[in-house]
């Protein structure tokens, strides 16, 4: 079944079943591997994307529930957007599987709390997981990210 | 030491190794005579240099990048002496040589905290020599002596303002002899080594999402592969009935491998569906009845073995029988599962001339030669491509998922990528094992130890893996932090008694560290705690100041180090405000440790609710690391180890029931998250030129030993059975 839908500002298509999630139509049939696979349960974080401005775990996302609407993925996080400035500015990455759904989740934050307190960080990104412990540099990244906001 | 290097090398070389589903490959990597050959050889600037006539740069990254940072401190390791911008030059990951053996490990393979300890000369020297050859054609071409010219910036100038570029001269450097002499810049010369402002190099593509992980990999006609493994280690596939799944869309091809069966279609999702719709039974295998019940008993049962003698001097029991007082006690830890954010993959192209594994792997060297088994190609036949680990911790030196990946694409005659769903990855990792520790004390009249008995119990990965260099009875990989027991005790006795639990044990992120320095650890402060003492001056009063050779930990630095120890014990204790006066339910904790040549010192401070959940408010530390490489990343290397030890100690346990692992996913195997991150880390060096020590790590194993010593010094509990859960914590009270 083909299924449309508005990614990174531009009109993309794909045939597949509706129930597939929005993941594997990113990675696999679209190509845009930066989404990454953690869990598949929404447990880590990993695949976040934005659906119409929302972070939301693609893994969990049939991509019928996403046609006709507007989704946006660490590539289509513009360069210069505050996150990835300060992600840059603090070496955040380690192995940096994790850090496109970081970055994400960390982007909705930022686009609605310009001075995000611990305890806003800690609730905004707890279900993000980084087995490589990159927390403290996340946290700070944010807060540097939502004073560039 | 030596020794145990020599053998170490020998083994990972002649690797009679048991890899994936029982299948035991019987292997001899055709390299053994070759190792000080390849060593010798690692000064030829083509193998970790390539200039091109555009003057473009490239320096081979020899070691996999899994967040550590190789990608970046490598590299300047070159450049520093290469005389390389290093934010100018491209890296590549090296595909498996001889030139690219780990001399501490002798294979390419990453682990041990060795990549910088391995690389720190070699690596300058590949630079230099390099610098040398580029030198020595542009001086040729000019007629002039190599001394009057200098190299700076990838340029080279000579007299009267001559000047040409590494590019122009490279192709005749090529030809020029190999400097055997090549001398090092000093430490104080040093431009890019120790640069606190050096940037990652691979961050800007890990933040723009591009980074190419195993995962990610796309190749032309590639099929991918979802799997069903046996749900109880050491199970095998019986029979299975394949009429749905086979008939579901996308659906190419239904086989059978070694260790499981394989459902390929035209997407991963369609796979993964197809996959959920096979009927198995099961051959539940040997460990089919295997629960906790009976993994305990036997860790208790065989720990009334005498075990093999790791380390003795005087007379141990009878200088414990003779004591004053006598402290005792029992630890219990469990097993872990190294659990990666990207789960385990493979790409695999099985043709009949020859194979390409695009793998994220530790041990790429291993692959040509465990894949040559599984496909009945030749090693020279199969290419290695090592992309970016998605997290490693020692899960990837294991090279299990790349020969059912070649099983899987030789048997459907096309390229496939193979990606283990989280669950395959938990309920099929091999596990940092558990094990019973049993310790005695004696102390006498005057408060002088006297007398120390140190009796592990716990599964041998070497045993498993290399077998060896298990040598009488010991792994040195069970024996890490022990072997080096830092504290001065005239009478001892440290055994190591091996037992199987059934669930597979395997090199975890500071493997047999995490272990023993929780027990040496928390005993001492037991001991410091019963004799009334500082827990800091104690330690610093009984550490073995001598410089006493140690036999096994064929990693660390090989001596005792109770000045070194003594100098971040002291540092630690000024930096964490040490001495502080608390409320009830909030304290520090302090855990010495050497580990990897690198000396830390680490102070914990924790509260504890009347839940008795333990929450970690700071955690300080002093390391003496030697001369840190990349300053910035060292730092992140710790905050790393911090926080994998936190999850570990606070969390962190693998149980099995009918012989299967019963944590799938991040809901039953907890780790800490951003909210339980420690909310403040101050990281202390002791300025040093000294070689570098290993940073990748062992503060893994230092911070649960001082958080669990800090939760003795909020609660008055010690909790000597591993995770800190509320449940264990309580179940610790009376103790």
């Amino acid at each position: 079944m083909m299924i449309s839908f508005n990614l990174n500002g531009k009109q993309a298509s794909a045939d597949v079943a509706p129930d597939t999630p929005l993941l594997w139509v990113l990675r696999d049939t679209l190509g845009m591997t930066g989404t990454k696979f953690g869990c598949g349960k929404a447990l880590c974080g990993a695949c976040t994307v934005h659906l119409n401005g929302n972070a939301v775990r693609s893994c969990q996302t049939p991509i019928g529930s996403v046609a006709g609407q507007k989704v946006t993925t660490i590539e289509g996080l513009p360069a210069n957007h505050a996150v990835k400035k300060a992600w840059i500015a603090l070496d955040v990455p380690q192995c940096g599987y994790c850090q496109p759904g970081q970055m994400m989740q960390a982007a909705a934050l930022v686009a609605q709390n310009k001075k995000p307190s611990d305890a806003d960080i800690d609730a905004w990104m707890s279900g993000n997981i980084c087995r490589c412990g990159t927390y403290p540099r996340i946290r700070a990244a944010i807060k540097d990210a939502a004073r560039m906001a | 030491m030596e020794n145990i290097q020599m053998t170490a090398r020998r083994d990972f070389l002649k690797a009679s190794a048991a890899v994936g589903g029982g299948l035991t490959l019987g292997m001899y990597l055709p390299l053994g005579a070759k190792v000080a050959e390849a060593q010798a050889k690692t000064n030829s600037p083509n193998a970790w240099v390539k200039i091109g006539t555009d003057n473009s740069i490239t320096i081979m990254c020899a070691r996999s990048e899994m967040g550590q940072d190789v990608y970046t401190s490598m590299p300047m390791l070159v450049a520093e002496e290469l005389e390389v911008d290093i934010n100018k030059i491209k890296v590549e990951f090296a595909p498996p040589a001889e030139v690219y053996i780990n001399s501490l490990l002798g294979g390419q393979l990453t682990g041990g905290s060795t990549a910088v300890r391995d690389a720190w000369e070699k690596l300058r020297k590949a630079g230099a020599s390099a610098r040398m050859m580029l030198v020595g054609a542009a001086a040729k071409e000019w007629g002039v002596d190599a001394g009057q010219c200098k190299a700076a910036n990838g340029t080279i100038s000579g007299p009267g303002g001559k000047k040409t570029t590494y590019g122009a001269v490279a192709e005749a450097a090529a030809k020029m002899e190999v400097p055997k002499d090549v001398p090092l810049k000093p430490a104080k010369e040093f431009k890019i080594v120790g640069n606190k402002a050096q940037k990652r190099l691979d961050t800007p593509m890990k933040v723009a999402g591009t980074a190419t992980f195993g995962i990610d990999v796309r190749v032309p006609n590639m099929l991918y592969a979802a799997v069903a493994m046996p749900p109880m280690i050491g199970g095998k596939v019986q029979s299975f009935d394949d009429s749905r799944a086979k008939n579901m869309p996308g659906v190419k091809a239904v086989v059978q491998y070694s260790r499981g069966v394989a459902v390929v279609a035209e997407s991963y999702w369609q796979a993964k569906k197809a996959k959920d719709l096979l009927l198995i039974t099961w051959d539940e295998g040997p460990n089919a009845n295997n629960d906790m019940v009976k993994v305990w008993a036997g860790l208790k049962d065989a720990s009334n073995q005498p075990g093999a003698v790791f380390r003795e001097a005087g007379d141990a029991d009878g200088a414990i029988a003779g004591a004053a007082k006598v402290y005792e006690a029992t630890y219990e830890l469990p097993h872990l599962s190294h659990s990666p954010m990207e789960p385990q993959n493979t790409v695999a192209d099985v043709r009949a001339d020859g194979a390409t594994i695009i793998t994220p792997t530790q041990f790429q060297q291993l692959v040509p030669f465990v894949v040559a088994g599984a496909t009945g190609l030749k090693p020279e036949q199969i290419t290695v491509i090592t992309t970016f680990l998605g997290g490693g911790f020692g899960r990837r030196v294991e090279v299990d998922y790349t020969i059912d990946a070649a099983e899987i694409s030789k048997a459907v005659g096309a390229p496939v990528k193979m990606v283990w769903s989280r669950e395959d990855d938990m309920t099929h990792d091999s596990y940092r094992p558990g094990g019973y520790y049993k310790v005695q004390m004696g102390v006498d009249g005057g408060g002088k130890l006297v007398g120390y008995r140190y009796h592990g119990t716990s599964p041998s990965i070497s045993s498993r893996l290399f077998p060896s260099i298990v040598k009488d009875g010991i792994d040195p990989f069970a024996v890490e932090a022990i072997d080096n027991f830092p504290y001065a005790v005239p009478n001892h006795k440290l055994t190591y008694q091996m037992h199987d639990t059934g669930i597979t044990p395997g090199y975890w992120r500071g493997v047999s560290h995490n272990l023993n320095a929780y027990v040496v650890e928390g005993f001492i402060d037991e001991v410091a705690h019963a004799v009334g003492k500082d827990p800091i001056q104690f330690r610093i009063d009984n550490l073995d100041y001598t410089e006493e050779k140690h036999k096994w930990s064929g990693l660390s630095a090989g001596v005792a180090v109770g000045g070194r120890l003594k100098k971040v014990l002291e540092m630690v204790r000024e930096k964490s405000g040490w001495g502080k006066k608390y409320p009830e339910g909030r304290g520090q904790g302090v855990a010495v440790m050497e580990g990897y040549n690198t000396c830390l010192a680490c102070v914990a401070e924790v509260s504890v609710t009347k839940n008795y959940d333990v929450i970690v408010d700071k955690v300080t530390y002093a390391i003496d690391a030697g001369q840190l490489i990349h300053p910035d990343q060292a730092k992140a290397q710790v905050e790393s180890c911090t926080i994998f030890g936190q999850s570990a100690c606070m969390y962190g346990e693998i149980t099995v029931k009918n012989g299967g692992v019963e944590q799938t996913n991040f809901d039953g195997y907890r780790v800490v998250r951003m909210n339980e991150a420690p909310k403040a880390m101050d990281i202390h060096w002791l300025e040093s030129n000294n070689t570098p020590g290993g940073l990748g790590e062992p503060a893994t194993a230092l911070v649960q030993a001082a958080i669990g010593n800090a939760i003795f010094a909020a609660t008055g509990i010690r909790v000597r059975k591993m995770p800190f859960t509320p449940e264990n914590i309580k179940g610790s009270m009376k103790a």
